[in-house]
């Protein structure tokens, strides 16, 4: 079991065009931190400054992590995370 | 190019018109891959702004996920601006992040005319695009 990471089409180049990845770790900073070893540059797109970038949207299940603990947030095998790009503008 | 039925590209000014001053948003849903916009998805401006706007985070999720579900991808997002004209602003054009999708502007500042312009924005690139509407 590991945790399973949708990935939206604007961030398949960091992973050979795959939609879904897989990854482990206690909390999200750990599993990003995880996936970055295995897709460089990831990490980047996601964290900025030791924190979620403001437009990016990652979902535990089905719940924002900005609701959560943000990096801090725990997960666990069997758990699906969702990264979204916000849509906004102006 | 970006071709729509008329009762999408209607439904898309009435929210326009409906939510003014604020900016509306939303998508049009359609097939994978087809190009071809087929479901009317009005979403909430979580901003509330007259010169912004953004999907609330869990509606967006939602709206998503049901996408995903049916095998869709959001083939237009739209979004209003309602003091200046239908064309991406600098932020518009930063924060787009859906590489395949028509990029609609509808403009609300002329009561009677409304101004409906479609583009792609790619790598902060923008490029506009003839709309032809279909019955």
């Amino acid at each position: 079991m590991a945790i399973e990471v949708r990935i939206p089409t604007i961030l398949r180049t960091y992973t050979g065009g795959a939609k879904q990845v897989e990854g482990t770790g206690s909390t999200l900073g750990e599993l990003i931190t995880d996936l970055e070893a295995r897709h460089a540059g990831l990490q980047d797109r996601l964290v900025d400054a030791g924190a979620l970038r403001r437009f990016v949207n990652v979902y535990l299940n089905d719940e924002d992590v900005r609701f959560l603990s943000g990096l801090e947030t725990p997960v666990k095998d069997g758990d699906t995370v969702t990264v979204l790009p916000a849509v906004a503008g102006g | 190019m970006l071709t729509i039925p008329r009762d999408l590209y209607e439904k898309i000014v009435a929210h326009a018109r409906k939510d003014h001053p604020d900016e509306a948003c939303g998508v049009l849903a359609g097939p994978a891959g087809s190009d071809r916009p087929e479901r009317f998805i009005p979403m909430e401006n979580a901003e509330r702004s007259p010169t912004f706007y953004r999907f609330d985070s869990h509606e967006q999720f939602r709206v998503w996920r049901e996408m995903d579900d049916h095998d869709e991808e959001p083939v237009v997002i739209y979004h209003s601006h309602t003091a200046t004209e239908a064309y991406p602003s600098r932020t518009d054009i930063s924060y787009a992040s859906e590489p395949n999708a028509h990029y609609v502007l509808v403009s609300t500042r002329d009561d009677d005319q409304a101004e409906f312009r479609s583009y792609r924005i790619l790598d902060g690139e923008v490029t506009e695009e003839p709309v032809s509407i279909v019955e």
